[in-house]
């Protein structure tokens, strides 16, 4: 039963962090779950001080805040500054993580409160945290209900703003044109991003979830021309990341985050060498049957 | 030259746009009458992307006004289109031709509502009227740059609307494609739509334009083709460059009172 609960949260994080990840690939935006994860730090310290409790929805809120300003600062420095995107990703997160750890030393020394627990969520631990109701009935993990209704919100974001994310994704300029606001969809996907990454990196830690968001996405890019395949191609690869990385993990007795993030990056180098339309292999088998073909014309 | 109509489709009054305290544009002030073929033209950094820019929106102005139809533009945007540079979007991403011609639908249909088997009839029709019709299904990265060119065009057909901003249609298209858009915008013009070209090439500007915008930083000129394409605004918006103007000159003489192919 453990693992069934470890893998079902682990696919729900999975295709939740990929989906929005796809987008995020196509705006060359990718490190952004990165940024958010690391700046989220201040926020969830500052939401312990203010309120005195380490109630995880207290601190999903501060985190929350804290993420999307992350996101505005750092198309602040973008737009404003005129500053290249990854520079100003860069200059953030580090700034705002940094402001994080001095909150920490100088006012949380005492209490369990450190990069340790809050960067590196432990997986293993979801079937142990349960969700108890006042009447004393055990109703499951609580990681597969936060995650399970972060993964229908961002569904049901996608559903409804499909066109909208699709168009501003692929030609802001034209989208303004048409009167669809950019600065809008992007601060919602923004929105969705910081809401997914931090309440997901509760659950499987940070490094994970990066993985999730970039890696998946990146092969499905590979596999297909179609962005709505592309969506599709990225959750099936989520689920299939969270399965074999489980056992892979339990096979070697490793980390169960590592192993997801390895098999995510072996299927994507799968897919680089093996893609029908773009692999390296494929293109080196692919010339060698038409110089064949060619020699024996 | 600057030569003002009455009941206008586009009036552009005293626009002035500057980036970073430089000014790009300043003081522009036209009218421009509908059903006509627009050719913006001037030297580099002149503003002529700009200044469609501003016009759409999407470069803040610093001071002036633009009326479309006689409204503000946004209240006229279902009907206008805009055809940005060809380089202004990463062909790489995963989409068909068909995908991006859809687009063309997006602010009809507005929010949360998904393109319907009519939407896709119109983009489909609008792929066939650039001959594109072979391509729908074709990643876009696949095609070459006339052909990704041809889909902007198609994207803007899908509008269906009455004024439309092209930036640089031109730019990267061979002889043969370059001859089917200009037809096409002709047919468009026909049926009372107004088509405004930011364009390069001095060569082809009084085959192609009924009307002609001469901009560099200020507005030059802006009338019908016979009075403002004229050597001395010519001189005057290319400020000297000799070897260029003696082309321009042959060039009027060779077109004077040009003869419009039909």
């Amino acid at each position: 039963m453990d693992a069934f609960w470890i893998i079902l949260s682990g696919s729900l994080v999975a295709v939740s962090c990929g989906l929005l990840g796809c987008y995020l690939i196509l705006r060359k935006m990718a490190m952004v779950g990165d940024a958010i994860s690391h700046a989220v730090l201040p926020g969830i310290v500052l939401a312990f001080l203010i309120s005195g409790s380490r109630n995880s929805f207290v601190m999903l809120i501060g985190a929350g805040l804290i993420g999307l300003l992350t996101t505005f600062l750092i198309e602040f420095f973008h737009r404003k500054a005129k500053l290249q995107s990854d520079a100003s990703i860069g200059l953030t997160f580090t700034w705002l993580f940094a402001v994080g750890v001095i909150l920490i030393s100088a006012f949380a020394g005492k209490v369990d409160l450190d990069q340790d627990c809050v960067l590196y969520g432990e997986i293993a631990y979801v079937p142990i945290d349960l969700w108890i109701t006042g009447a004393g009935q055990i109703m499951g993990p609580r990681a597969v209900y936060i995650s399970g209704s972060v993964l229908l919100i961002i569904l049901l974001f996608i559903k409804f703003g499909y066109k909208e994310l699709f168009l501003t994704t692929f030609d802001p300029a034209y989208a303004t044109s048409i009167g669809i606001s950019t600065t809008l969809w992007h601060y919602l996907l923004m929105g969705a991003v910081s809401l997914t990454t931090v309440a997901s990196f509760e659950v499987v830690g940070a490094i994970l979830v990066v993985a999730l968001m970039v890696a998946p996405p990146a092969t499905a890019y590979l596999l297909t021309e179609d962005f709505k395949k592309m969506l599709a191609y990225t959750a099936v690869l989520g689920i299939v990341v969270a399965v074999l990385g489980y056992y892979l993990a339990w096979f070697m007795n490793a980390s169960i985050a590592g192993a997801m993030s390895v098999v995510a990056g072996i299927l994507f180098l799968a897919a680089l060498l093996l893609s029908p339309k773009e692999g390296i292999i494929t293109k080196m088998l692919r010339n060698r049957a038409l110089r064949n073909q060619t020699q024996s014309i | 030259m600057i030569q003002h109509v009455e009941n206008p489709v586009l009036e552009i009054h005293d626009l002035t746009v500057t980036y970073n305290k430089k000014p790009v544009l300043w003081g522009i002030d036209l009218t421009l009458p509908a059903g006509s073929l627009v050719g913006i033209i001037g030297p580099n950094g002149a503003g002529k992307s700009t200044l469609i820019k501003s016009v759409m929106g999407l470069v803040p102005s610093g001071s002036g006004y633009v009326r479309v139809f006689d409204k503000t533009l946004d209240e006229s945007r279902g009907r206008i289109s805009y055809v940005p540079q060809r380089e202004s979007v990463d062909w790489d991403f995963p989409a068909s031709a068909l995908d991006i011609v859809l687009m063309g639908r997006y602010g009809k249909l507005g929010l949360f509502k998904r393109p319907r088997k009519a939407d896709y009839e119109v983009a489909e029709d609008c792929l066939r009227k650039v001959g594109m019709e072979g391509f729908k299904n074709r990643q876009i990265s696949q095609l070459s740059g006339g052909q990704q060119q041809r889909v902007f065009l198609a994207r803007a057909l899908a509008q269906e609307a009455d004024l439309y901003f092209m930036d640089e249609p031109f730019a990267g298209v061979d002889a043969s494609t370059e001859k089917a858009i200009i037809q096409l915008l002709r047919e468009m013009t026909q049926k009372g739509k107004t088509v405004i070209v930011v364009h390069h090439d001095l060569q082809s500007a009084t085959k192609y334009f009924n009307w002609i915008i001469l901009l560099n930083m200020r507005l030059v000129a802006s009338g019908p083709v016979e009075t403002a394409f004229t050597e001395a605004l010519l001189q005057e918006t290319y400020g000297g460059k000799l070897t260029l103007l003696s082309d321009v000159s042959d060039l009027v003489q060779k077109n004077q009172f040009p003869s419009r192919e039909k």
